[in-house]
This record gives structure tokens, sequence and C-alpha cells, in this order.
């Protein structure tokens, strides 16, 4: 084979390459498979009966007038469950002595909150269940709420009587005992003399994941192994849980998470729905379906953040930082959901973000409430890090009036400071903040911004521009299984890859990530294409099913390219070494002599070679193979990661604000990220534009607001604002690529980085806007409201705000003083 | 039950309906055109977009029976055979959808939007699919689809002559 043969035989690298996605055809013509659009013969629908309560005792429910309704068949309450229903688990109990209420599918007699399902009816259309469930009458004799999360956290009222106090555990992480630093208590000490401490609560409101295809499931009890279909982001996950809780053998057990409409950390969860579905089925034995109506989803899908931040930052009065102190308290809502506490804890090591603390502290008391349980949303436990780094950092600028990124640079790991290992103990492998941040700043053109906030400030102008910035960092690529062992995780951090090589030459492959909308069809066929030398198309890519992908860990955590992507680099070069004897039997050839590129094994010296297919075949027909050597190609791997990696990049947001009426309008968002090589350019694109509205959504506008009774009254669209098209902005999306050195593929997860980057980006920009009215701090959401009453309490308020602010939340003695400036704390909708 | 009879993605159907049946359900439960979708119970989401005698409307905001006599056209009946109408094509060419729920929805309500203005602003794009909820893609690529789809700039398989990304630095914004 000569040279010009070899160049014009190598197919187009694919790696980098902005491919359209695979996925695509079915679903801009609506040829779909929503578990919602499964029906089985006979199949049964169910209707839930919640409480419309928060906390109450459970006196009598009479169920005799829904059992007669038409074609029910079937109505249920938690006293008729038997053990074979299980339990909802908890996989990561993050201290020994936890507090872990009991989590039954259904409870028996008292409700711990507004949206728990205490009732089931079965019938043979929805429409009658739902109509039947109107028909079942529940007593309840209310109970008093634990709803206000400090309340909460002092016990002044019990969510759960039973267990005698709402404190779920007191996770704790101190630099100076784990010796990856000093004492920051004495680093504090030390800035109160010659330094500077800057003191600051910030308020993480809960959130709610929001996906856009409300959760379903349907559960087939016929034949050998029964079957669920649930719109989930962890098949394999709900198959181990369901095998152990529920008695049925994982074996008998097969879930398909078909295609699946969004997740967002949302759908990373074992339900009550779907314990309830399985346990239906099997009484009955006939096939059942639920699907949940939106008001539904917000109310009982489990919620996100919810966290109050008390940060101590102790710095030099150079702004060198010295020590952070980070005290938090986080709202598990009514029950310590599959990961619950573990959220948190997935932020203890990020507060620290990309700077040189010397000395660290984290402190997370989790607190039971009655309220939805909380779990993942998008970036779990980092965006709320991030947020509370970034605010301060911007605090701590303006009390040492210096420019928040010059003192972020002061402080930052420098570029050839790397590998760093940080005071929270995990080591940074690659990263450059300074190129990062230089991309960012000329393509926002943040001098010229800056010039015209000058003008705009010193003429008056009734629209203010403020400039916010965020400098993230995160950890992903969850996770090395020794680590979540440390932490008490109940599982390993791995993941599972197959390749199959089939007999025409094509490939299938097989993930135990299961996507929702990632593009893992896409992205994982670029990768083996380019490996095997295999053309884009042939390959396929089978995911979702527990039958199909047997073994797998899902989708969470920015963990599928960085993990399962480097699963699936380790089994297809097994099929490349196991092919290579088999080429050089049929070529003859000594396999010392047989080399693989472009997807053809060659014989050294020689034209002699044969295509990746050829071999294929040649093995499938098995006549002609070397002695003891089997007949296949297929090849596994199970790859635990070595450690996480470590995406970084810096947001710039500018925000105008209109002083005579607190809108506030995105006038520019530019990022530049570093996630390390990029599989597909398009695909990342997406990621970023969808997090970062993520994150914009969480400063601006959304926020799930409870009653004083403890009701969600932001249960639908209407009161809970998803973003829509014109609320945002087209984004302005650069990179700076260091490749990281944690995987084969020099990837970094991009799933969570525009959430978690760009929430502190849009409040420090809002907040840069009117500060000079006196306002501090503003509580997310931004709303219109909150920031026109920051500036009016401003203008007329404390003559030293920033110290007042700083002093109030920690000093009883000027017990919320200093809250006067900071707009409206809500922690419920009657205020 | 009352019986209704309407067109649907080009088929003459006539079914026995409840009353209080939405054109919805109908599509779904009925027709087993499940490429519609429900994404809320409040008429904000649009998921359920399809055009009513060539307008759009949120098919849970309609009775089965207030269909009886018209034509409907679903996502599954937009593409003409094998071939895709524009704003199809503009989506996948952009990247205009990751989970692809709110898809069905968001094209049906962009072919409308674009029938009445087919020169739009980004500004009355943003405006024009208000009533469409996307979680996964920040709106950015679905302005962009249907700006593209709006210059006729969508041809084909255009990934055959797509280049690979080049220097790792470059922004990825086409």
């Amino acid at each position: 084979m000569t040279a010009t043969q070899e160049t014009s035989t190598e197919p187009a690298r694919e790696i980098g390459r902005d491919r359209r996605r695979k996925e695509d055809q079915r679903l801009i013509t609506g040829r779909t498979r929503w578990t919602d659009n499964i029906t089985l013969p006979g199949m049964l629908h169910m209707a839930m009966v919640r409480s419309p309560f928060a906390h109450a005792t459970i006196t009598a429910i009479d169920t005799t007038e829904a059992a007669a309704a038409p074609n029910v068949v079937a109505v249920y309450t938690g006293k008729d469950l038997d053990e074979s229903a299980g339990v909802l688990i908890n996989a990561w109990p993050i201290t020994p002595d936890q507090v872990t209420p009991a989590h039954p599918p259904l409870p028996t007699d008292r409700v711990s909150f507004a949206g728990e399902v205490v009732a089931v009816v079965v019938a043979r259309s929805a429409a009658e269940a739902r109509d039947a469930a109107e028909l079942v009458d529940v007593d309840y004799e209310e109970l008093p709420a634990a709803l206000d999360l400090k309340e909460a956290a002092a016990d002044t009222v019990l969510a759960h009587p039973d267990l005698g106090t709402n404190k779920s555990a007191l996770w704790v992480f101190d630099s100076q005992e784990a010796g990856t630093g000093g004492d920051v208590e004495e680093a504090i000490a030390k800035a109160r003399e010659s330094g500077v401490v800057v003191e600051r609560e910030f308020r993480q409101q809960r959130l709610i994941p929001a996906f856009m295809e409300p959760r379903s499931v349907v559960v087939d009890p016929t034949g050998e192994q029964m079957t669920m279909w649930s719109a989930t982001q962890i098949p394999h996950i709900v198959r181990f849980a369901l095998a152990a809780t529920t008695g049925v053998p994982e074996s008998k057990i097969r879930v398909i998470a078909p295609d699946v409409g969004g997740g967002f950390g949302g759908k990373l969860q074992v339900t009550p729905e779907e314990w309830m579905a399985w346990w239906v089925a099997r009484q009955l034995m006939k096939p059942v379906k639920y699907t949940e109506t939106r008001s539904e989803s917000l109310m009982a899908a489990h919620h996100g953040r919810d966290q109050w931040q008390k940060i101590t930052l102790a710095a030099e009065k150079d702004g060198t930082v010295t020590g952070l102190k980070v005290e938090l308290l986080a709202d598990l809502g009514s029950h310590v959901a599959i990961v619950g506490g573990g959220v948190p804890v997935l932020g203890a090591f990020m507060f620290n973000s990309i700077y040189k603390f010397p000395a660290y502290h984290f402190a997370c008391q989790t607190v039971l409430t009655n309220k939805a349980w909380t779990d993942a949303y998008r970036g779990a436990g980092r965006p709320e890090a991030t947020f509370a780094i970034e605010r301060i950092m911007d605090e701590l600028a303006l009390e040492l009036g210096r420019e928040p990124l010059e003192l972020r640079e002061q402080n930052w790991i420098r570029h050839d400071e790397f590998p760093f290992t940080t005071v929270a103990g995990l080591e940074y492998d690659s990263g450059n903040y300074e190129e990062a941040t230089r991309k960012a700043k000329e393509s926002f053109g943040y001098d010229a911004l800056r010039a015209e906030q000058q003008q705009r400030r010193e003429s008056g102008d009734p629209v203010q521009l403020g400039i916010g910035i965020s400098t993230f960092t995160e950890m992903c690529g969850l996770a090395p299984s020794r680590v979540l062992g440390s932490l008490d995780y109940g599982a390993g951090g791995w993941e599972h890859a197959s390749v199959r090589m089939l007999a025409t030459g094509k490939v299938e492959i097989v993930t135990g990530a299961s996507a929702h909308g990632q593009g893992h069809e896409t992205a994982f066929s670029q990768i083996v294409a380019d490996r095997l030398g295999v053309p884009f198309e042939d390959v396929e890519v089978l995911h979702g099913d527990t039958q199909i992908a047997s073994k797998g860990l899902d989708t969470y955590g920015s963990r599928s390219l960085v993990v399962g992507g480097e699963a699936l680099v380790k089994a297809t070069d097994k099929v490349i070494e196991k092919a290579k004897p088999i080429a050089a039997h049929l070529l003859e050839a000594d396999v010392s002599d047989i080399e693989f590129s472009a997807g053809r094994f060659s014989v050294k010296g020689t034209d002699q070679g044969l295509a990746m297919a050829e071999v294929a075949l040649a093995t499938f027909a098995a006549h002609n193979l070397p002695d003891g050597v089997e007949p296949s190609l297929d090849s596994d791997a199970t790859y635990d990661p070595i450690n996480f990696n470590y995406p970084h990049g810096t947001h710039l947001c500018a925000m105008e604000v209109d002083t005579e009426t607190g809108q506030v309008k995105m006038r520019k968002y530019t990022c530049v990220d570093d996630i390390g090589n990029v599989i597909n350019p398009l695909i990342v694109a997406g990621q970023m534009h969808g997090g970062l509205a993520q994150g914009i959504a969480q400063a601006l506008f959304e926020e799930a607001v409870y009653d004083d009774a403890g009701t969600l009254v932001s249960a639908s669209f209407v009161d809970y604002l998803v973003p829509t098209a014109a609320d945002l902005i087209s984004f302005d999306v650069g990179h700076n690529s260091t490749p990281s050195l944690t995987n084969t593929l020099g990837t970094k997860g991009v799933g969570e980085a525009g959430t978690i980057a760009s929430t502190p980006a849009v409040v420090n920009a809002v907040l840069d806007a009117i500060r000079q009215f006196g306002v501090t701090d503003i509580t997310m959401p931004c709303t219109p409201e909150r920031v026109w009453r920051a500036i009016q309490d401003g203008t007329a308020g404390a003559k030293d705000p920033t110290t007042g602010a700083a002093a109030a939340h920690f000093d009883p003695a000027t017990d919320g003083a200093g809250q006067s400036n900071i707009a409206d704390g809500t922690e419920g909708a009657g205020q | 039950m009352t019986k209704i009879q309407l067109t649907v993605d080009g088929a003459k159907v006539s079914d026995d309906v409840e009353p209080r049946m939405l054109l919805v359900q109908y599509l779904r439960e009925k027709l087993g055109k499940t490429g519609t979708v429900i994404g809320c119970d409040t008429s904000n989401c649009g998921a359920c977009t399809v055009h009513l005698d060539g307008r759009s409307v949120k098919s849970c905001n309609v009775l089965a029976v207030q269909a009886d006599g018209s034509e409907v056209t679903t996502i599954e009946g937009l593409a003409e055979g094998s071939v895709l109408h524009p704003v199809q094509e503009a989506f996948r060419e952009c990247h205009a959808l990751q989970c692809g729920f709110c898809t069905p929805g968001m094209i049906m309500q962009s072919v409308d939007l674009l029938k009445d203005n087919p020169d739009p602003s980004e500004e009355e794009i943003r405006v024009g699919i208000e009533g469409n909820l996307c979680r996964c893609t920040g709106y950015h690529n679905i302005v962009r689809a249907v700006q593209t789809a709006a210059a006729g700039k969508v041809s084909g398989d255009a990934e055959a002559g797509s280049p690979a990304a080049t220097a790792e630095t470059e922004k990825v914004e086409v």
C-alpha cells in the first residue's frame, strides 16, 4: 500500500467534529418512545391521592366510594402494603449516626409533606382512576409543620415527632484535621487583628428541576422477568433498589429507561410512584401505568438546593486570602432521599474553588422539614459552593477597594502550579485560569463595558449597568469508587461498556450510562468510529435497558463521557487486541508484525492487510481461526476513574438594571470554559447554553415557594417560572482547552458547568449595578420587586450598610439590623 | 359520547369521544399519535402544539369535540414522506433539541411563526415561541434554527460538508 493510498483511505477524524445528532431524526418526526406512550394489553392505570397537608395524622381513610366507582379495580392505602412493597432507599448516609426517617412508599398513619401519596386508585382508564381518586375520603388531624429551615434546625417544631429532632447529620471537613491545610480559626483571628474578615450569609433558594417530560412508569408483571419502564436517569440503580427492598431477585427484574425527556438530577431518584406501580402490578398481575401531572411533578418530584450558607473569609490587607469557613444548613425535606444529604457534601470540596486558601473548614448540618424531599439538581452541591465563593470574593474586593478580577487572579492557582493539591484535599490536574479569563475579557469587551458603566454612573442614568464575574471550577466525573467508599456512599463510581462486532461489519456498543438528552448516541459513535476506523454511521449505541446494558451506574454528575467514554475506549482497545492474532493468522504473518491503523490490520513493511469488517466476518464464520482462539471479538470493560476532573471557566455577565422599576435585563453573557478535549463541539455548546439558562434562572426567576401552611404555591408553570425564550438572550460561548490528564481522551465533564458557573455571575452583575445605592445583597431570585426594594431601602438605608450587613447575621446583638438593605429574604410566599 | 369526524395528518378519522376529552388525549390515546406530548396541565408549556386548520394551537386547550370537521396536523404529519420540513431540518442542523420532549410543539409553533412572519428578527422569534418551554437548550439554538429555516439555509445532509472543529481554542458558535 502506498503512502497516497493510505491517505485516501484514512477516514475523516470524528473526534472534534460537529456531527449532527443521530438521536434527532426520531425526535423531530415524533417517532419517540416516551414511557407514557407505552400501552400494553389489559393495562390498568393508577391515580394518586395526595395529602393536602404538610404534616398531619391520618385518622381514617374511607375507600368505599372510590372502590365502587366505574371500572375501578382496586384502591390501596399504606395499611394494605406488605414487605414486598419495599422501601425507598437512602444510598448515602453521610454520617454513621445520621437520623433517617423510615421511607415506605405510602405512609400508614402520618403524612410529612403536602403532596405525599396516601392512597392509590387503580382503574381501567387514567381518567376513571383520577375520577375515583377524588372519592377517597381521608380524615386528617393537622399537626404543626416544620417549614422554615432555621427554625427547623432549632427543633422548634418537629417534622417527625418520633425522631425527637430535625437534625439529620452534621458533616464536617477541617483542613487542619485532614492535614491538607492550617487552622481556620487561627487564620480568622489573625485577620481580625491585622487583616480583613468578610462575613456573609447567603440563601440558596429551593428550586425544582422541572424536566419537560413528567415522570411516568409502566410495570409489566407478565413473563419470567418483570419489566419496569420508567422515565428515570438511573435504570440500573432502580433495578438494584427494587431487588434489594422488594424481595424480587435482581435477575428477575428488567428496568428500561426508554426515551427520557430530561432529568437534570430530578430523575435521579427512587420514587413512591415507581415502587407502588411495581407492587400494584404484582398484586393484580396486570400491567399498570402511572403518569404524573405537572402539578404533581412540581409538588412531589424532588426539589434541589435550599441552603443557608454562612461564609467567613479571612484575608490579608493586600488581598491574599488566608482562610475560609463555611457553615451550611441544608434542607432535606421530609425524608432523606437517595442521595439526599450527600448533595451538600459534594459541594464541600468546592467552596475553596480555584483559590489558594491555606486553611479551610466546612460544616454542613442537614435538616428534616415538612416539605418535598431534596436531592440532586444540575450541579448538586457545586452550584451552591460556587455561588458562595464567587459572591464573597466580590465582597472582599469591595471591602478592599480592589478590581474583582484582579483580586481573583492574585489568589487563584497559576497555570504553572498544576497539578495542585487543594486545601480540600483534591488534586487539580490541569487548567489555565489566566488564559480563559483573558479570552473571556476580550470577547466580552470587558474594558469597554466597564467604561460604559462608569459613564452611566456619572451621568445618573436611570438604567445602570453592572458587570458580574464567576471564575469557577467544579469536580465532575463521578466518581473514583474508593473516594465514594471513604465518604460512605453506598455504591461505586465505575462505568461499563461493551463493544460487539457484528458479522456485517456494523458495530454495536453498549453503555451503562443511560442518556436522557445528552447525545450519547452521537458522541460515543464518534469515539468508537475513530478508535476502530469504522464509519460513524456503522456504530449503533445501545443503552437504558438493563437486559441489554446489563451493567451500569447511569447518567449524572457529568460522568458519562469522562467515565463511560473511558470504559468504551478500553473495551474498543480490547476488540483490537483480540482481532490481531486472527488478522495475523489470516494474513499468514506473525502477530508481532501486525499493525492496526485507520480500521485496517496490516503486515509491517508489506501492502497486505485486512479491514476490521473483514476480520469481524472471518471471526463470525470461524472457519479459519488460530488454534485456541475464541470466535468472538466482542469485548467488555469496566472503568473506575482514578480521579475526578476539574472543568473551569471564566463567566462574565452584563446586566442592565432600571433603577426606577427594578427591571433587570441581561445585556451580554460571555463564558470561556475549559472542558479539555471536545468530542463534539455542537453538543458541548448545547450543554453550555442549557446549563447557563438554568443557572441564570436561579439568579433571576425560579423559586419553589411554600405558604405558611406548607403548601407549595408554585406548583404549576404559571407560578414556577421556568424561563421562556423571551426571558433569555443568545450567549457568547467559547473555550480554552487544557486536556484533562485523568483520562485517555483528555476530556472533562460539561453537563453541569454552565449551571454551576452562571448564577453568581448574574447576581454579582445585578449587585454591581446598584451597589452605589447601598445595596449589599439581594436574595435570589432577583425579581424586579426585590431589586426595586433593595434600591429603595439602600438609598434610605443604613449609614454603613456593608459593615452592618456583615455583622448582622452573626452577632445576635445586632439582630437583623444589617438586613435592612438586603432585599426580601423570603422564606414563604406569605411575605 | 359524541361522534366526531376530522382529518389528522391527512387521514380521515371518526370516533365517539367523551365530551371532556382533550384534543391531545384524543390524538395520543385514540389515534396513537404519540409524537404529540403532554408537558403540563395549565397550557403553559406548549409541548402539545399542533396545527388546527393551519394555525398552531395547544391541543391540551382544545376539546376533541371542538376539532370536529377540522384538519389537524401533528409533528408526525409535517414531513412530506421522507423529506423533512425545512423547520425540522433546521432543528437538526442547528442542534436545537436535546431531550426532544418540547421539540414537536416547538417545531409546530415555529412553522406557524414563520408562516406569519417569514423574516423574523431574533426578538420576534423569542416572543413568537414564548408560549413553548424548553428546559434543555436555553433556546439559543432554537432561535438559530428558526433563523436558519427563515433564511432557507437548510439543505439536505449538512454534515457531509461540515468541517472538523479546527483549533481547539476556537469558539464553537457557528
